[in-house]
């Protein structure tokens, strides 16, 4: 299902965190959102999970207003893998993926075989059906965060919402993160803080530089030198990766504004 | 150029810091002359009104020995000797209890700790309640002073102790055995001052319903509790996986779909009303609302749907038998409830901290 977001702009407190940003992310498509710290990624992202509610523009999802759904309904659409929304207390792998079915359930309605089966086949996606009842907490951060993407798939939502997925996680459980984000052939809007896993597994960028929209399109027309030098204040050399053949890019710190050295001079 | 670049960032950070060094100095002129202030006004208020400016020149004489004496001997006793130290030792215990609160927020990294939430004076006060209650002899001798230091003393080592952990203390442990502590140390205190109030005082009666109790019951008691447990309880039960949603936190539930300040409210309203019967009812009784959960979540993990009846079920159970034993134990004085179930609620919350070796205790 399409999401598109128009002109929205979000406050925290009295300062304009997000302003007039417009973005789409088509059926089946994964859209990255980069920039740099604090350029309000996480903010625009809050509110297309309704965390935080726009002070201007729409977010819609298909034909629906986000914001005017009821909030089960909502989160029928839509699951969110945020920072730091892991249980507390003591809960099996199995329990905290059956979270996931909560807005598909009323009042005193139990777990059908259907529920079970669908929280089954969502820990299969992520491969962890071993770990069904193994304690949650004492899982590795990246079986977690598999498991947190198994609890969104169990919302069986239209469009799955990552906020910094990599976070903490080992460079093997990036890759195999984001793997298998590839592998669900669902609609995904995803914040990234590395920018060649960005440019590696999004279909589209969205560059975002102090809450406003930089740059968008596919990532080797957003992530170029000029506009990484602009929002990122570092020089870049972009090349093709040697195996995956991926637009690839190696950093340095910011050179003389005036002229910038041939990188075979460093 | 990089080297220059970090030098005038580093410029752009100190600017902040020094300004903040410049006002610091005026605050403390200020405040200190507010604490002065403030103490003169204590030692000229009171049945024999002093003006501030003599009260000011009586301490500078006994302070500096400067200026001539132009007041009577009675208005000299009244300062130095009744008011002054009144006033000085209000003075140097608000002083005291702001910096070990300033150092227990730190130890603790939490922006609630305070000597209280640590039990110290919890032991202050079960040391100087026994040594007013059972006599001196009990204390050892010590003066009142001395007695509630080392009841504070201990205290603060006991607390300590508990919060280690194979060799480690954590914050949260220091502050969970502290209000561990306190729960029980106050329960001792409740319990000195009614044997000292003896059966026929009304102030002992206050102390029963303050400690909980059952005492009195009566059939009338019970239609009101049984109605507000059976609703809240069933609403409770039919809100279960939204309370399992909310042990994401925030964000968490509502992404599973919970409006998360409309049922927080909800909760809220729902625990108002058990607690507010039961208290009518019986007093405050401490350490059920904690101990029990924790003892259904050991026994069928942590799912409300489970979690919820099994509670209703052992708190019913627990406190019967906490009932019965404060009957039994020091027969024929009636113990209240509230005590008993701090003496089981101790030892368990000790055990409970030991238990949880996970990083995050």
């Amino acid at each position: 299902m399409k999401l598109d977001l128009s002109s929205v702009g979000a406050d925290l407190g009295a300062r304009r965190i997000v302003d007039d940003v417009t973005l789409h992310v088509q059926a089946g498509e994964i859209v990255g959102l980069i920039g740099p710290n604090g350029s309000g990624k996480s903010t625009l992202l809050r509110t297309v999970y309704r965390m935080l509610r726009p002070v201007a523009g729409r977010v819609t999802l298909g034909t629906d207003d986000l914001w005017r759904l009821p909030p089960r309904e909502a989160a029928r659409r839509v699951a969110v893998v945020a920072q730091e929304a892991a249980p507390e207390f003591e809960f099996t792998v199995s329990e905290v993926v059956e979270m996931g079915r909560t807005p598909h359930k009323g009042a005193f309605a139990r777990d059908t075989p259907q529920d079970a089966s669908i929280v089954r086949g969502a820990l299969a996606r992520v491969d962890l059906q071993a770990f069904a009842q193994r304690d949650f907490a004492t899982l590795s951060g990246g079986e977690k965060q598999r498991v947190m993407v198994a609890r969104a798939l169990a919302q069986e939502p239209k469009l799955l919402v990552l906020d910094e997925p990599t976070n903490h996680l080992d460079i093997h459980h990036q890759l195999e993160l984001l793997e298998l984000l590839r592998s669900l052939k669902l609609t995904i809007l995803v914040t990234l803080h590395d920018l060649n896993l960005a440019a590696a597994y999004c279909d589209r960028l969205y560059l975002l530089d102090a809450g406003r929209l930089v740059a968008c399109g596919a990532p080797q027309d957003v992530l170029t030198p000029e506009l990484l030098r602009q929002v990122y204040r570092v020089d870049v050399v972009v090349s093709r990766h040697p195996v995956t053949a991926r637009h690839h890019l190696s950093f340095f710190p910011l050179q003389r504004a005036v002229s910038l050295a041939p990188p075979e001079v460093l | 150029m990089m080297r220059r670049d970090a030098s005038m960032l580093n410029a752009a950070h100190d600017r902040p810091r020094r300004s903040r060094a410049a006002t610091f100095g005026l605050l403390v002129v200020a405040v200190s002359v507010l604490l002065i202030l403030a103490v003169l006004t204590s030692v000229s208020l009171g049945a024999v009104h002093l003006p501030i400016e003599r009260v000011a020149r009586i301490a500078a004489h006994h302070i500096f020995g400067v200026g001539p004496v132009t007041w009577t001997p009675v208005d000299d006793q009244i300062v130095w000797t009744f008011r002054a130290p009144r006033a000085l030792l209000a003075a140097l215990v608000g002083a005291a209890l702001a910096v070990s609160g300033a150092v227990l927020q730190a130890v603790a990294r939490n922006a609630l700790a305070d000597p209280y939430v640590f039990g110290i004076s919890g032991g202050a006060s079960v040391a100087a309640v026994a040594s007013l209650t059972l006599g001196g002899a009990v204390t050892g001798g010590l003066p009142l002073p001395f007695a509630a230091f080392t009841g504070a003393a201990l205290t603060t080592l006991a607390v300590y102790a508990l919060a280690q952990s194979g060799g480690r203390v954590t914050p949260l442990r220091l502050v969970l055995s502290g209000v561990a502590a306190g729960y029980v140390l106050s329960a001792v205190t409740s319990f000195l001052v009614l044997r000292a109030a003896g059966p026929d005082n009304p102030l002992g009666s206050v102390l029963t319903w303050l400690a909980g109790s059952f005492g009195g019951a009566q059939w009338s008691y019970l239609g009101v509790p049984s109605v507000a447990l059976l609703l809240a309880t069933g609403w409770l039960l039919a809100r279960a996986r939204a309370m399992n949603a909310l042990l994401n936190g925030e964000e968490g539930a509502i992404s599973l779909g919970v409006n998360v300040q409309r049922f927080r409210l909800e909760l809220f309203l729902l625990t108002a009303l058990l607690v507010g019967v039961s208290v009518a009812v019986s007093g405050a009784i401490g350490f059920v609302g904690l101990m029990i959960p924790h003892v259904a979540r050991l026994l069928t993990g942590s799912d409300h749907r489970r979690v919820l009846p099994l509670c209703a079920l052992l708190g019913a159970a627990f406190l019967v038998t906490c009932d019965v034993l404060g009957r039994v134990v020091i027969a024929p004085t009636e113990l209240p409830v509230g005590i008993v179930t701090a003496v089981f609620g101790g030892p368990f919350f000790v055990w409970l901290l030991r238990r949880n070796r996970r990083e995050t205790l």
